[in-house]
């Protein structure tokens, strides 16, 4: 940490500012009294009892006193962890409700859009055709945002589904493949499968891991400006399965490496290069892979290009 | 003589989309606003044609969608009925209960385009 992330996390009226309370209400600053408490108390114990030395009735008083200060500055600072921890389920809920909420509205729109698009109640031009493609477009990103959203509720709130079963990674990596090639081509990238051996199979989440390799391979291509190649590889371990996606495109800048799995980060290359994006596809990825007991990571190079792998176990 | 499908849905605007989308795929559509009248629908008095298909989405108003397909799977007379759940609650608990009391498919709305959910309602017919 350097000095300005001592700094801070020095600055308690700045956390407390953050996380939306008032100092009497923050957990930084109770801390802090309580820490002030015990050392006057202490000292005042000391001198007290030194000069009190004959009076143990007095020192036992001060101990008594003491004890109950501390214990109440105690109760006070759980209250405020609760009180943290509420808002966040509420947080997590709310983020949870409202995209329930938007997800009818939104089949709706996307139904007559394609309807429309059809030319099966009627016949429509071109420039009407332009715009119609623009709403779906948009439609369709609306809804992978609130897809993500709502996956990120459930992780916040321990529900996300799992349902473990036996699949081939192999079969699953050449399906996503095949179906992001026209992406890809339109991209000017050329996704290789360097595979060679015979994979065993991963007992894990097929729509979960998917989810993950899309993010994964969606990025990969994105994140190429220009012609390039994106390599994917499986390889088995001992204990696990090891996925391993290179590409070499832009890389992620040095300093943004350690937030990269962060919710709702965007990379400066994001704004660079105007790549569309909620900023949620790694946070996703790493608490899918996590929950199904593997790990992920990345090394990365920024103008070099960047190779992220995850590991699953067999069993 | 076509085919004929009850959507039971609440919301208007699905009711058109599909309306119209069915008629072209040459289907008659009928639509029931609540869970009653879609029993009522599913079942109609003597001399009336049933439906070769429902359609249900679970949050309905006046009675769920569950106590719906539950009241067709154990009536003599739409049993047989095929039953696409069209819906947006996703949990697995939800999944596995509309196919133990009998659904044919579930189906997410957020998940599928219309042309991917007619093809479910043509497979289903077959």
């Amino acid at each position: 940490m350097n000095f300005k992330g001592i700094w801070a996390q020095l600055n308690i009226v700045a956390q407390c500012r953050k996380y939306g309370l008032s100092v009497w209400q923050c957990p930084q600053f109770l801390f802090l009294i309580m820490g002030l408490v015990i050392t006057i108390s202490t000292l005042t114990a000391y001198a007290i009892g030194t000069r009190y030395i004959e009076e143990p009735r007095m020192v036992a008083l001060i101990v008594l006193l003491t004890t109950a200060i501390l214990f109440i500055i105690a109760v006070i600072i759980t209250d405020s962890f609760e009180r943290l921890a509420e808002a966040n389920r509420m947080k997590s809920e709310f983020v949870s409700i409202v995209s329930h909420q938007l997800r009818s509205p939104l089949s709706n729109l996307r139904w007559a859009l394609e309807l429309l698009m059809s030319g099966k109640i009627g016949k429509i031009e071109e420039k009407q055709l332009e715009y119609f493609t623009i709403l779906k477009e948009n439609s369709n990103r609306m809804k992978e945002l609130i897809e993500d959203l709502l996956i990120v509720s459930r992780i916040e709130t321990a529900k996300l589904l799992i349902k473990k079963m036996e699949f081939s990674l192999e079969d699953l990596v050449k399906e996503l493949i095949k179906e992001l090639t026209p992406f890809a081509l339109a991209s000017n990238v050329e996704i290789k499968f360097l595979n060679k051996e015979d994979l065993p199979k991963v007992f894990a989440d097929p729509s979960q891991i998917r989810l993950v390799i899309e993010n994964l391979l969606d990025n990969a291509i994105r994140y190429i400006k220009g012609i390039g190649v994106v390599e994917i590889k499986i390889e088995s371990q001992e204990k696990n399965i090891y996925f391993e996606i290179k590409d070499n495109g832009v890389g992620i800048p040095k300093e943004e490496q350690k937030y990269i799995f962060q919710k709702f980060f965007r990379s400066e290359n994001v704004l660079k290069y105007q790549t569309q994006g909620s900023g949620l596809g790694l946070y996703i990825s790493k608490a899918i892979i996590e929950k199904l007991g593997g790990e992920i990571g990345f090394k990365s190079q920024g103008g070099i290009g960047s190779t992220f792998w995850f590991t699953l176990p067999l069993t | 003589m076509s085919k004929k499908i009850l959507f039971i849905e609440d919301e208007s605007a699905l009711q058109k989309t599909f309306g119209e989308i069915l008629k072209q795929e040459g289907y008659e559509m009928i639509s029931a606003i609540d869970g009653e009248i879609g029993l009522r629908l599913a079942n109609p008095p003597a001399g009336g044609k049933k439906p070769d298909l429902i359609l249900l989405d679970l949050i309905l108003p006046k009675m769920h969608g569950f106590e719906v397909l539950k009241k067709l799977k154990e009536d003599e007379e739409t049993k047989d009925i095929p039953v696409i759940v069209l819906t947006n609650l996703e949990r697995i608990e939800d999944v596995d209960k509309a196919l133990e009391l009998g659904a044919t498919t579930y189906l997410v709305k957020a998940k599928y385009s219309l042309e991917e959910i007619v093809e479910k309602i043509k497979k289903a017919l077959e």
